[in-house]
């Protein structure tokens, strides 16, 4: 009897520049990986990145987690895959992770052949869509409209298997590519070699966070995936960690609205029938997931656009006697500040983070009257230029530093700021303009180039 | 007798689940206390929406999910990841008011 075949799967780190132990590392190389994996991006650290086209992730860091991939990967022949590359995967944080790909090539003096893919979707391509009811809405989302297309400075669509496959499928060793479903970068390989797509992707989403789902969790290390034709095999690669039944069951509940269905290009994975059993030494193997093919296939849109400039301030308060009216005080301030401005060609918003009070979770904070006996204060103003932000942010701070509130105490100022200048230019804010569901029937979203390097 | 969920739950958690949604997790300690809370029914849509200050339709899903032990709760957020106004672009700290909750044991 032959031993059934598998597939394994390394996984260096949560997101690329987030790190990993090269102990760990070298371990995942030893068991003769089929893939090094890694997801380089998310849409958790807002919308400002997709936006401007900057990496949140920092470039030293993306560097040296990519040098040993890259290194080891092209020495042994094992492709390298990089997923939502730069962090919100349009061209600009591609073109950011080549140039560094680039570099490293360089000083490593390696050479391949390597496949990079984008995932900018033309404003022309969504707007057909749009028009012919072709885009829909995800859950608590408004309807797209063509101005929010049109004012996007990016569009992405997070790509599937498949584009990724077609690279492999090329003699690519390295794939770079732009916004991607995460689980694909791990699954694409797995499912090109004909593994069950249920097990590959239910497997990919737990890689794509690599440690994080072992216990102690870790956003910084390495976890190796095994794929069998009626299993998958999941284990950290750090003594320190382990996978436990509940570590991985629980991950499946992570940044998720249902576990049980979690729907992703071309369908969804559902585990109403899958088993979690612990095995020996820190392992969990994960059996029964299945994948739904939905009976059109739909693409996950990302967009933003910026809506406007933003300035702050940062200041506290100690004073007992302000804090005890603080609502009262800023609701003031807010009136004398538009009374102000009437007549003026300043008008733009001002919202007011009070810790201390409400400042982590506003309107939801269940706790009305404050027990603490300083406050810190920011002062968000939201506008249409940068000078009219500025303009509202400083009046909004000198009026409440010298406002004269009942019972005052305290003339000589209300706040105490950390800084000068107390107020920063924060310069453009982004919102996504674009969460939307894209149905590609006969759409071709993400060319393959290929590059020796 | 008052129970405390931090006495049966291990993890309690809020994150986003996309930039619209927050989604809040609930992982009790074993198996037997995630049936016998399950089984007391004392957390429900209606009584999140209360903790939470929220109209009850913005709780949008209410799933116990056993392999993890676990009931996952996700609600509407009151503004998008990063609009103007948004004190949370994660959502990673909007739990608080779970572990304050406890019922007649």
């Amino acid at each position: 009897m032959t031993a059934p075949r598998e597939f394994r799967i390394l996984s260096t780190t949560a997101i690329l520049g987030y790190g990993y132990p090269l102990e760990s590392f070298e371990r995942g190389l030893a068991r003769e990986p089929h893939l090094l994996g890694v997801d380089a991006g998310s849409s958790d650290p807002g919308p400002y990145y997709l936006g401007s086209g900057k990496s949140f992730t920092d470039r030293a860091c993306v560097k040296r987690d990519l040098r040993h991939m890259l290194r080891e990967g092209v020495r042994r022949g094992i492709p390298v895959i990089v997923g939502s590359a730069g962090g919100a995967g349009a061209r600009p944080h591609l073109d950011w992770c080549l140039e560094i790909v680039r570099e490293l090539a360089r000083e490593e003096q390696l050479q391949f052949k390597m496949g990079i893919i984008t995932a900018d979707v033309p404003k022309e391509t969504v707007l057909t869509a749009l028009r012919a009811g072709r885009v829909h809405p995800m859950d608590q989302v408004p309807p797209l409209t063509e101005e929010a297309v049109r004012e996007s400075t990016h569009v992405v669509a997070q790509m599937g298997p498949e584009p990724l496959i077609r690279a492999l499928d090329a003699g690519c060793q390295v794939v770079i590519a732009g916004r991607c479903y995460d689980p694909a970068v791990f699954s694409a390989p797995a499912l090109r070699a004909g593994y069950p797509p249920g097990l590959a992707i239910h497997l990919g989403k737990i890689l794509e966070c690599a440690a994080i789902a072992a216990t102690p969790g870790s956003g910084a290390d390495c976890a190796l995936g095994t794929l069998t034709d009626d299993a998958f095999v999941v284990e950290a690669l750090n003594p320190a960690r382990r996978f436990t039944v509940e570590s991985t069951a629980a991950h499946t509940l992570y940044e998720k609205s249902d576990p049980w269905h979690l729907p992703g290009p071309g369908g969804e994975l559902n585990l109403e029938q899958c088993s979690f059993t612990e095995l020996a030494d820190g392992r969990v193997q994960v059996k029964g997931t299945r994948f739904v093919p939905s009976p059109k296939y739909m693409l996950k849109l990302e967009g933003a656009r910026c809506t406007g400039y933003r300035a702050a301030c940062v200041a506290g308060t100690r004073d007992p006697i302000m804090i005890g009216q603080i609502d009262s005080v800023l609701q003031a301030v807010r009136a004398q500040v538009d009374k102000l401005l009437q007549g003026e060609k300043v008008s733009g918003r001002i919202f007011t983070h009070v810790y201390g009070l409400n400042g982590v979770m506003g309107s939801l904070e269940p706790v009305k009257i404050t027990a603490a006996h300083e406050l810190g204060l920011l002062i968000e103003a939201v506008a249409a230029t940068q000078a009219e932000a500025d303009s509202l942010c400083g009046l909004f701070r000198s009026t409440l530093m010298h406002y004269g509130y009942p019972g005052r105490i305290s003339t000589a100022g209300n706040l105490a700021f950390p800084f000068s200048p107390s107020d920063m230019a924060l310069g453009k804010l982004f919102e996504f303009s674009v969460y939307h569901l894209l149905e590609t029937e006969g759409l071709d979203l993400f060319p393959l180039t290929v590059e020796s390097v | 007798m008052k129970q405390k969920l931090t006495d049966v739950a291990r993890v309690i958690r809020s994150k986003n689940s996309g930039p619209f949604e927050l989604t809040l997790d609930i992982m009790f300690k074993d198996r037997a206390a995630f049936e016998a809370f399950r089984a007391r029914g004392v957390l429900t849509p209606a009584v999140v929406a209360r903790l939470y200050g929220v109209p009850e339709p913005h709780i949008l899903k209410f799933i116990y999910f056993e392999p993890a032990n676990a009931v996952k709760v996700t609600m509407r957020r009151p503004l998008p990841s990063g609009a103007p106004g948004d004190s949370d672009i994660y959502g990673a700290q909007q739990h608080a008011p779970l572990m304050a909750f406890e019922s007649d044991a």
